[in-house]
């Protein structure tokens, strides 16, 4: 297989993609959102446990690409145990990563700051049509948090 | 008997015929000639929208060369000419759909426009509270929203005749949903997600039999078979010039002249009247009345091109070369583990819709597309479809007169791979 290829697809992701982390309904979760990709028709469901402004516990179910279950499950790793707004920067800080949005998030994104296992998602930027994805769940955990009820797409 | 297969049938492998040479067929499309991640590019999505031969792309330029100016118009000498050129191009839909006259021939956008324009004229007119559309769980959504959004306006009910789990329409079904309620069948001729050809013929025939008109999406059956309205007894019948090779931005109507006639006016503008007052405008005749405003002069010449390439290589030859590619994709792909073919059917135009256990369609497209292979992964716009089938997406390859053997190799290869990598 072509190193390209291997920039996209990181052994990480593999892994994360064909045995999600964190994959289920937790019955103590407090909030959930669905994400939808109208684009590819994946969904999935986020569940988060929060404590005092904290998310103690992360967790999803549902079916997608490599990419998105891969997202999905490290994003759950990720955001356990950040407070509500270290969970939220984190999204921004991973979008500008996959997105490669311009400005000052784009430079901490840029050398993988903060941002753990997730830099691991850096290839992502070389193919626009995979960032909805990659960022699908992020827009389902952004929507738990703030406690929508309705479900949200990528194309919001 | 105008159905793939049954052209395959009737065509006789005869010694004196020259074989269709793919290869000189592929040097009259220039985009082919590209390499794609290093790679030469292997077109699998021309279902989607098929490339361009250099005869469509030299009237284009020619139009706006030598040839250009509004059309209906000027008394000077380039208007004339390019009021012959697109009343000409009206003529070889009108011939290539074997339509009896080519005022029953409307220009539009393309198919999606084509069904909007009948949906909200003959739609408005003739359809009622509690009247009945019947569709198929096959159609793309450009044969299924137009009807629901007359559903949520008139208080219509959206009937769909059920498929088995080849993919094939439950016609007894089809039969018990025909009632004195219903006022149209719209049906697609050819699945763009699966491939599947339909039977349109009966379909026509049993519905005519309660005196119900029907709507035909052609969109991915002229590409690949002849069609021919009168023979089917169609009362409408649409599709888009990007997919049978023509430029993007054009497509056709065809109606019944009597059905025209009744049918009110679409949109409201220039071209499309006879004469203007405040008070009151009479409205031009058929096809004009539903052409309102300058239309896309260029992309009609440019469709008329197409039909002559197509025509100039002929359907038996077209049909013949494509049928083959298909067999052998399909054994071919059969033979991958873990693969799942969907629209087993006999009857199917070139189209090949899989997935592959434990690797999602969209990783498949990315895969294929660093091997320089261009395939659709997703819903197809077909998405109560794939809810009947139990997935999301599917991927697919669909093969246009272009296509070769060796791409349905680059295909098995390139999912082989796919496979191995997600393995």
């Amino acid at each position: 297989m072509t190193f390209d290829l291997r920039e996209l697809y990181q052994e990480v992701i593999l892994d994360h993609a064909k045995q999600p982390r964190n994959f289920g309904h937790p019955p103590a979760c407090n909030r959930q959102a669905k994400g939808h990709n109208p684009l590819c028709g994946d969904r999935l469901t986020v569940y988060l446990t929060i404590e005092d402004g904290v998310v103690t516990d992360a967790a999803f179910e549902g079916a997608g690409c490599a990419i998105s279950m891969a997202s999905a499950s490290l994003m759950t790793e990720m955001v356990k145990n950040k407070t509500e707004a270290e969970a939220h920067s984190l999204f921004e800080l991973f979008h500008a990563l996959v997105a490669g949005d311009q400005g000052e998030n784009a430079e901490n994104a840029g050398d993988g700051a903060d941002l753990g296992k997730l830099a691991v998602f850096s290839g992502v930027r070389e193919y626009p049509v995979r960032v909805k994805c990659a960022t699908l769940p992020w827009h389902a955990f952004a929507a738990a948090l703030k406690g929508k009820q309705d479900d949200v797409t990528t194309e919001e | 008997m105008t159905t793939a297969a049954g052209i395959r049938r009737q065509v006789q492998r005869d010694s004196d015929r020259l074989a269709f040479d793919v290869r000189r067929v592929r040097e009259d499309f220039p985009i082919l000639k590209q390499r794609v991640n290093g790679r030469p590019l292997v077109f699998l999505d021309s279902a989607a929208s098929a490339q361009k031969p250099r005869a469509v792309i030299r009237a284009v330029q020619q139009c706006y060369e030598r040839e250009y100016a509004n059309i209906h118009r000027g008394v000077y000498f380039l208007s004339e000419r390019a009021t012959e050129l697109f009343e000409g191009a009206r003529v070889k839909v009108q011939r290539f759909l074997g339509a009896r006259e080519a005022r029953e021939i409307i220009f539009v956008r393309g198919a999606t426009e084509a069904i909007n324009l009948v949906a909200q004229t003959y739609g408005r007119k003739f359809l009622n509270r509690a009247d009945e559309v019947v569709l198929s769980t096959l159609e793309h959504h450009s044969n299924i929203v137009p009807w629901q959004m007359l559903r949520d306006e008139k208080g219509l009910t959206l009937r769909i005749i059920p498929i088995d789990d080849s993919g094939a329409l439950r016609m007894e079904e089809y039969e018990k949903l025909l009632g004195t309620r219903t006022k149209l069948v719209a049906v697609t001729h050819c699945s763009n997600a699966l491939g599947i050809v339909t039977p349109v013929k009966e379909i026509i025939r049993l519905a005519h039999e309660k005196g119900i008109p029907v709507l035909v999406d052609g969109c991915q059956a002229v590409p690949h078979m002849p069609v021919d309205v009168r023979d089917l007894d169609c009362d409408f019948y649409v599709f888009s010039g990007h997919k049978l090779y023509g430029p993007s931005g054009i497509g056709a109507l065809y109606g019944k002249a009597a059905l025209l006639e009744a049918m009110p006016p679409y949109q409201g503008g220039g071209d499309m009247i006879s004469t203007v007052t405040f008070e009151k405008t009479e409205y031009n005749v058929i096809p004009h009345k539903f052409e309102a405003g300058t239309p896309n002069i260029a992309g009609a010449i440019g469709l008329g091109a197409a039909i002559d390439y197509v025509s100039g290589l002929g359907f038996d030859e077209i049909v013949d070369h494509e049928q083959e590619l298909l067999e052998y994709a399909t054994e071919a792909l059969a033979e991958t583990n873990s693969l799942r073919l969907f629209g087993t059917v006999e009857d199917k135009v070139c189209i090949l819709s899989f997935i592959i256990e434990g690797v999602h369609p969209h990783d498949i497209g990315t895969i294929l597309d660093h091997e320089g292979i261009a395939i659709r992964a997703g819903h197809h716009c077909a998405q109560p479809l794939m809810d009947r089938f139990g997935v999301t997406a599917t991927a697919r390859a669909s093969f246009g007169l272009y296509n070769t053997r060796e791409d349905v190799d680059a295909l098995v290869a390139g999912v082989r791979k796919a496979v191995e990598f997600f393995g």
